[in-house]
């Protein structure tokens, strides 16, 4: 069980961050899940990632719905508060979360079930309300938790372990989320960490609500021959459209791009993501484009990943509020009160 | 029971069409017997529409402080064809009725025990107004006119009462006095004026106010300090949220930067208004949500989230007629059950039962310093009857020392000298354990989960484990007895009988007990304001043959909770219940007790 505590080795030679903290200080509980379930991956990818970003761990809040996916935050940053909802509804909670208190790094976690079955709605509505929090998926086609049926992301023709076949169309929550209106929109492989890590790098920088869509095989139930959610499936039409770089305020961009093809995108807080085009052709920052691309190559059965579209000038929800920078929960309560001689004069118009 | 109208004692009904702009007529009426110190209470009887479907507003005088529905009406002012022949029936004998007579009346439509005043309204304010809308609206204002004449209202009151609101507009204070004149000037030379019953000017309104309970419930919320509102639109309980962001908007801007101390978050249904709120609450700042009971019955699974992992939410649920979608402009006390219980497994709700604004008020705070107290969702029941109706109740008052109870929270400091923090600890041996919130202190992390958890916050599937949590809840519960406001409580040992009720029946109650004590029979009076019930409760039954459970709602609701929360047997809680969605009037009350004494005496 997950409170078994993961024995926590630190060697001396572990390369410290700018907070003099490890790897290790960003890790959580030992998971149950499956062995070789790609959630897994995704865990310790959130992990590097929030280490490489330098964040003090109790500075952020995971949170997710139920899932096998949605178990995780168990599993990454025990230093931060958890919050593990009910099946479909994170969104809300992150959104309330967020709403007390804007300076907390918020990191949701969910799966194809609870994002674009149950919570569909709610996952629509908090990026319509542009939540300034890292979103991700954990998509790998099938309920896990409850061994394995077909979950909306299921794509036509793929088969279920006993051979049943899907026919009904998978919902693209990354197509849903451009549709919507969703400033960064990101899609990865539970297999390929070097993508998704700086992706959720980039993804915690953005100012607003960032979605990434993992797919994150399951290996009990969606692993097999006929399925296209499986490892196997995704190696062999993984098609890497944007090869997304994120890199720190302060860092240098040091790498050499070929010109036309690396594209630098300056975020809220300064840091830089430079995207390397595998795909000349494609401009993230077009939303009409974006989608056409999405459309033509789902069609072709190739998965297209990388930072799929971005648009950093969207003001997220407290900006769209004009709340105070404080945090609300800070706000002392001479500050909310009113006080008794107001109420004395409000109550004026009520005689 | 109830006697013919007297002075400062009778009721008017006003029957429109709504979306005619008769509502501020209405109310200037209202306002008037108010200014001129006469108790006083106004009932809206609206559909759910828009525009175009009858509407009733009630305004009861009572000089003795009645102020439940009273049940019969005096003067109906029929401005309705479409209703009339209803108005015309429901007028007690030897009322007044005022009609539009501009046109002629249906021939058939006829009461030869009332009195029938034809007042050319509409003729009469078209030759003296231009505009088409002008016309409609000011004939509304043109039968107060001919109030004021028949009632010997106070002219100078109702002069002062159109300048305060309309203020800088002269020509609409205008406008509004000439309308006035025109309906005083003919009822003054057609009919005899004044009235038998009349208003007579007194002082028993000084240090009061008129407000509706969901505008009080908003201000409670203010002061409370809540930051974060969640809500879908419902009726009756929309009007919260609205008075919530006028004031927000008014005293929570930033007076440097106009940045505002507040969100509110129009949710996408009731499911994320609650997960909003608590996701708020879990992060330190206070949040409510207003919702009805349908909006109950999506929130039911967030709410045993919060009951199992101990967020603190407030949730004003202001009932409304069930089932289902129901009469939504109707009332009703018919969530009381669906509260209580609210969710899967074992569960069970802190539930406060206001009985007017002023309680609305006081028990909106009360609510969040409960709901942080005890680290679990409040739910406040009011009903459209106290949140949409103008109730006069004293002035509110704020203390000024008053300092929210955040209940058991450690900050940074606290968590700095501790060795080790568990969220689920009975550290103090009165089942509420301690809480933190994200960003505090590294030490203070900790996993929420809704899953089985053990005292450390840790995941269980363990037996005792679970149960040692689940026991804790319960014992809190116990502990939470402490904290709810306790039932108000008239008794004497003179009495064998007594009446439990609850919320907006309290003035129909009241009304009955002095009528009934009028004719002889004496009651005690026990009025719940919380569940859990505290030992009063249980010693209000054990001191009576007889009780009476008054409520509003067919199943008998109240009477089921005390049955199963109580230690009390079956026959002595007799229900007394009104549910056809009006407000309960004190006849319902009387004539349940004398049925019910009748009985008594023919066994
Ligand atoms: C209200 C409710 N209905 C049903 C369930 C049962 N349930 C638990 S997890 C799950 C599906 C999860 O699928 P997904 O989000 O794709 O997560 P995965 O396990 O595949 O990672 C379901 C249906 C539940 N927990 N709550
Ligand atoms: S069932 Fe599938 S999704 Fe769940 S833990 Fe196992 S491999 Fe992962
Ligand atoms: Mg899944």
């Amino acid at each position: 069980m997950s409170y078994i505590a993961k024995p926590k080795v630190t060697h001396p030679g572990l390369p410290r961050n700018e907070l003099g903290l490890t790897v290790r200080d960003y890790e959580g509980g030992m998971s149950t899940l499956c062995a070789g379930c790609g959630h897994d991956s995704v865990t310790s990818a959130i992990v590097q990632a929030a280490f490489e970003l330098n964040l003090p761990p109790h500075k952020m809040a995971k949170l997710s719905g139920i899932g096998c996916s949605s178990k995780t935050p168990a599993y990454f940053l025990s230093q931060s508060h958890g919050f593990n909802s009910v099946h479909g509804r994170m969104p809300s909670v992150a959104t309330g979360a967020n709403a007390a208190n804007r300076g907390l790094v918020y990191v949701g976690v969910s799966g194809d079930g609870d994002s674009l079955s149950i919570g569909l709605g709610q996952f629509a509505h908090a990026i319509r309300r542009n939540v300034n929090m890292l979103y991700i998926i954990e998509n790998n086609g099938v309920y896990g938790l409850t061994k394995g049926q077909f979950s909306a992301s299921a794509d036509v023709g793929s088969k279920a372990k006993k051979g049943e076949e899907n026919l009904q169309p998978p919902i693209d929550p990354c197509q849903m989320a451009i549709a919507l209106g969703c400033g960064f929109v990101a899609r990865s492989f539970s297999g390929d960490k070097q993508q998704l890590v700086p992706l959720l790098e980039a993804g915690i920088r953005h100012n607003g609500f960032a979605l990434i869509d993992v797919i994150s095989p399951c290996v009990t139930f969606n692993d097999h021959e006929g399925s296209t959610k499986s490892y196997h499936f995704t190696r062999e039409h993984y098609h890497p459209a944007i090869h997304a770089d994120y890199i720190p305020p302060a860092a240098e961009i040091r790498a050499k791009y070929d010109e036309g093809c690396a594209m630098p995108v300056t975020l809220h807080d300064g840091s830089q993501i430079v995207l390397r085009k595998v795909d000349p052709d494609y401009d993230p920052t077009d939303r009409a484009a974006a989608i056409a691309h999405l459309e033509q190559l789902s069609a072709a059965r190739e998965i297209v990943t990388g930072l799929l579209y971005i648009d950093e000038s969207k003001p997220e929800m407290h900006e769209l509020n004009k709340t105070t920078e404080t945090a609300l929960n800070k706000l002392p309560f001479e500050r909310l009160c009113p006080g008794r001689d107001a109420l004395r004069s409000l109550q004026q118009r009520f005689r | 029971m109830s006697t013919g109208p007297k002075d400062n004692d009778f009721t008017i009904k006003i029957a429109n069409v709504n979306g005619t702009g008769s509502a501020s007529a209405n109310a200037l009426l209202m306002k008037v017997f108010f200014r001129m110190g006469i108790p006083v209470v106004g009932k809206n009887y609206f559909p759910s529409n828009i525009q175009g479907l009858p509407t009733w507003y009630e305004i009861r005088v009572s000089g003795d402080g009645h102020l439940g529905r009273s049940g019969r009406v005096d003067l109906m002012i029929a401005m309705n064809a479409e209703t009339y022949q209803k108005d015309l029936h429901e007028l007690a004998p030897g009322g007044y009725l005022i009609y539009d007579s501009t046109w002629p009346r249906h021939r058939q439509l006829k009461r030869d025990d009332v009195h029938i005043l034809g007042i050319p309204l509409a003729r009469m304010c078209n030759e003296h107004f231009d505009t088409a809308r002008a016309r409609v609206l000011m004939k509304n204002v043109a039968y107060v006119g001919a109030v004021a004449a028949l009632l010997d209202l106070d002219m100078e009151v109702i002069r002062e009462a159109l300048q305060r609101t309309f203020a800088s507009k002269q020509h609409l204070i205008d406008a509004n006095l000439t309308a006035i004149d025109l309906g005083y000037n003919y009822a003054r030379e057609h009919f005899q004026c004044p009235l038998p019953f009349r208003a007579r000017p007194m002082d028993a309104t000084a240090g009061h106010i008129m407000i509706d309970g969901n505008t009080a419930t908003a201000l409670g919320c203010l002061y409370a300090g809540a930051t974060v509102g969640a809500w879908y639109p419902i009726t009756p309980s929309t009007s919260v949220m609205d008075a919530f962001k006028s004031f927000a908007e008014k005293y929570r801007r930033d007076p440097d930067s106009d940045e505002r101390n507040f969100v509110i978050l129009q949710a996408e249904d009731e499911l994320a208004a609650i997960g909003m709120v608590l996701g708020a609450n879990w992060n330190g700042a206070r949040a409510f949500t207003p919702t009805s009971g349908p909006g109950i019955s999506l929130m039911s699974e967030f709410l045993g989230y919060g009951y199992f992992t101990e967020i603190p939410a407030v949730v004003i649920d202001v009932q409304r007629c069930g089932p289902s979608t129901g009469m939504p402009t109707r009332t009703q006390q018919a969530d009381i059950m669906a509260c209580a219980y609210a969710s899967h497994g074992d569960t069970r709700h802190i539930l406060l039962f206001p009985a007017n604004p002023e309680e609305c008020f006081y028990m909106a705070v009360q609510a969040f310093d409960l709901a942080e107290r005890m680290q679990t969702p409040v739910i406040m029941l009011t009903d459209l009857d106290i949140g949409m109706n103008d109730w006069m109740c004293r002035e509110l008052d704020w203390d000024d020392a008053y300092q929210p109870d955040r209940g058991k929270v450690l900050d940074a400091a606290a968590l700095e000298k501790m060795a080790s923090f568990h969220r689920y600890l009975d550290v103090d041996a009165d089942a509420i354990p301690y809480r933190t919130f994200p960003g505090e202190h590294p030490r203070g992390a900790y996993f929420t989960r809704g899953s089985g958890h053990n005292m450390y916050g840790a995941y269980t599937e363990d037996a005792r484990e679970y149960q040692e949590v689940v026991d804790r809840l319960r014992r809190k519960w116990e502990t939470a007895k402490r904290y709810v406001p306790e039932p108000i409580v008239e008794y004497s040992e003179k009495y064998r009988s007594g009446i439990i009720s609850l919320g907006s029946c309290n003035d129909a109650v009241q009304e009955a007990r002095a009528r009934l004590r009028d004719a002889g029979v004496g009651t005690n009076y026990l009025r719940v304001r919380a569940f859990p019930f505290t030992d009063e409760v249980q010693q209000f039954i054990d001191a009576h043959e007889r009780i009476y459970v008054v409520e509003q709602n067919r199943d008998a609701q109240l009477r089921s909770l005390l049955l199963l929360e109580t230690r009390c047997d079956q026959d002595r809680l007799i229900p007394v219940l009104h549910y056809n969605g009006l407000p309960i009037d004190a006849a319902a009350v009387t004539d349940a007790i004398n049925e019910d004494l009748q009985k008594g005496v023919a066994a």
